[in-house]
């Protein structure tokens, strides 16, 4: 180092900046990058595994489930319920006006074209994550022909719209594709 | 912690100890002659309790740890046969999940005493947040223990408190499946609680070790809020305080004793000897009863909060229970900020004294409608008691830094447990 350097060092600048200061920004700038890239595995290795993100999807033979009968499958851990619906729930579904829904949906956009007795949606309270009850015959259905969710008291219609109680959104739904008239797969 | 003027020790094996590591001198000096005001209540045993209580759970945790298996299938079962097969397990079992009640016990009645003769107050306040750090870990702890035992309270509570974080808008979900490892609460969900409920209480311990220093800086408050001034206001702690310490730890541990053998499951919920089964939802699922006054805060907001006239919503109701939980224990944090009442003890603060007694009625209101259905006069109940828990803070506290009249205050501890004797005689 010569003089001069150790001179301009000493004195720094006239605003008192120095190149040490500059050493010490570039040497914080690149700790803070490293320590941050070091960090994104130890946080992203709680997201979900590959084995469990292998099971995200799921295949259910409709054939057996009789009209008017519901069954519940399993898909991500998570509860879907599968539903035959009757003539009744489709037309009453159809009926509502959407004007007094919390979560504004047609029963159309919840169903597949031409599939409408099948309806295919997770059993998943929207509100805290319960389950809720209407999959059996003689399971409380609530008010509005559906479902009805007993931690919280959501009601939820025969599309498995959100009509009443504290759920902010409707039933999800899941992605789902008809492999054939009787197989669906979900996710 | 440095030797500094430190006294030759008789004893030739402990000089050698304390010339190297001046480990006696500090707890004869911190715990031996340590000054301490003479006049403590009762009250001032549940530090010391407290401390007792977390040692008790970190010893039975480890030992249940030996026989737990850490899988979603094998989790319910090996609980079980720690109560029935391991020997002495049922009793190491209920020390643990008892233990925690009596932690909590312990703990509230800390801070009760803490506010109810203003020990946060200057120069205590770092003291005081250490002590609420200390009861969030506390929280967060005690809650993923309980999902540990993987039976239907276990499943559905940890699913309905993880539920809480999706309330954040935007990357409310993104946060839920990090935390669960997964799409649902499972196997992933399990584990991970597993590994930081056994790293959480030695957070507690290093954060209680900065707690009973920082305090060892100030000195202890006392009931009459006046600092000591000489020596006539204090007694070394040994051997006046560790035999009234003593007492009151035997006493507490004799009511603790009688619930882990005569009422074990008295504060738990048969629900939780249920197998964890994803498909079918308890039809009330209520917190464990520490919990209960938080829960009917979460649960009290029951309204969207928005634009007055409009359909626009700026806190939706699920966000706004969230905020106002969190928001509760927040207030504690930041109480030596907001009280700046130059007065400690109730006992000379007139107002305060009652409201504060109204805030603890309160409290307890809170936890009866927590663990009521959300339904009926419970809600707008539980929404009563919220809004007077944050006015308490918000409104009352601040109101009352420059209203509030004073009783006269003795000049000195020696004085005012003289006239107290005075006026009794």
């Amino acid at each position: 180092m010569s003089e001069d350097d150790t001179k301009d060092n000493k004195q720094g600048h006239e605003d008192g900046e120095t190149r040490r200061d500059f050493l010490y920004l570039t040497a914080a700038a690149f700790g803070a990058v490293g320590a941050a890239s070091f960090a994104w595995p130890l946080i992203d290795q709680m997201n979900p595994a590959a084995d469990t993100l292998a099971l995200s999807s799921t295949e259910v033979d409709l054939a057996p489930i009789e009209e008017g009968q519901s069954i519940t499958v399993m898909w991500r851990g998570k509860p879907v319920f599968v539903r035959h619906r009757t003539a009744k729930e489709i037309e009453e579904a159809k009926a509502v006006d959407l004007t007094v829904l919390r979560d504004k949906q047609a029963d159309s956009d919840r169903v597949q074209e031409g599939k409408e007795k099948w309806l295919v949606m997770v059993g998943i309270c929207t509100h805290l994550g319960c389950v809720p009850a209407g999959q059996k015959d003689t399971d409380v259905k609530g008010d509005y022909d559906g479902w009805f969710c007993p931690c919280h008291g959501s009601h939820y219609d025969s599309s498995g719209r959100i009509r009443k109680g504290p759920a902010p959104t409707n039933l999800e739904i899941p992605e789902y594709t008809f492999l054939s008239d009787t197989l669906i797969k979900i996710g | 912690m440095g030797s500094g003027n430190r006294k030759k020790l008789d004893n030739p094996a402990l000089e050698w100890l304390d010339s190297r590591l001046p480990i006696v001198s500090m707890i004869q000096k911190e715990y031996g002659v340590f000054p301490t005001p003479k006049n403590f209540n009762y009250f001032w045993n549940f530090g010391a309790i407290a401390m007792v209580m977390l040692v008790t759970m970190i010893i039975t945790g480890i030992v249940l740890a030996m026989n737990y298996a850490t899988t979603a299938s094998d989790a319910f079962d090996s609980v079980e046969r720690i109560m029935r097969d391991v020997n002495h397990g049922w009793l190491l079992r209920y020390l643990h999940s008892n233990g925690a009640s009596f932690f909590f016990i312990a703990v509230y009645i800390h801070m009760f005493r803490g506010m109810y003769y203003g020990s946060y107050k200057q120069p205590r306040e770092l003291l005081w947040m250490m002590g609420v750090l200390i009861f969030l870990l506390m929280m967060a702890t005690a809650f993923m223990g309980y999902v540990l035992p993987w039976g239907q309270m276990s499943f559905w509570g940890a699913t309905v408190i993880t539920n809480l974080f999706s309330a954040i808008p935007l990357v409310g979900d993104s946060i839920v499946t990090l935390l669960w490892g997964g799409f649902s609460v499972d196997n992933p969900t399990l584990n991970r609680f597993f590994a930081l409920h056994y790293l959480f209480p030695f957070l507690i311990v290093a954060v209680v070790f900065l707690h009973v220093w920082a305090l060892h800086v100030t000195g202890s408050n006392n009931p009459s809020g006046i600092e000591a001034k000489g020596k006539q206001d204090t007694l070394p702690f040994h051997p006046y305080y560790t035999m009234k310490d003593a007492f009151g730890i035997v006493v507490f541990l004799v009511i603790y004793a009688t619930f882990v053998f005569f009422l074990p499951n008295a504060l738990g919920h048969a629900d939780n000897y249920i197998p964890a089964n994803p498909l079918v939802t308890p039809a009330h699922i209520v917190p464990e009863w520490y919990f209960l006054p938080f829960y009917a805060i979460l649960r009290a907001i029951t309204f969207d909060i928005g634009i007055p006239f409009t359909d626009i919503v700026l806190i939706p109701a699920k966000l706004g229970g969230v905020l106002a939980m969190f928001g509760s224990i927040a207030l504690l944090f930041v109480l030596p900020f907001l009280d700046k009442h130059p007065v400690r003890s109730s006992r000379y603060r007139p107002w305060y004294k009652w409201f504060f007694i109204a805030f603890t009625v309160n409290a307890f209101i809170l936890g009866v409608c927590g663990g009521k259905p959300a339904e009926g006069i419970w809600v707008p109940l539980a929404q009563a008691s919220t809004l007077y828990y944050f006015a308490f803070f918000m409104v009352i506290i601040p109101f009352l830094n420059k209203k509030e009249p004073v009783l006269e205050l003795p000049g000195s501890i020696s004085e005012s447990v003289l006239n107290k004797k005075g006026a009794k005689a």
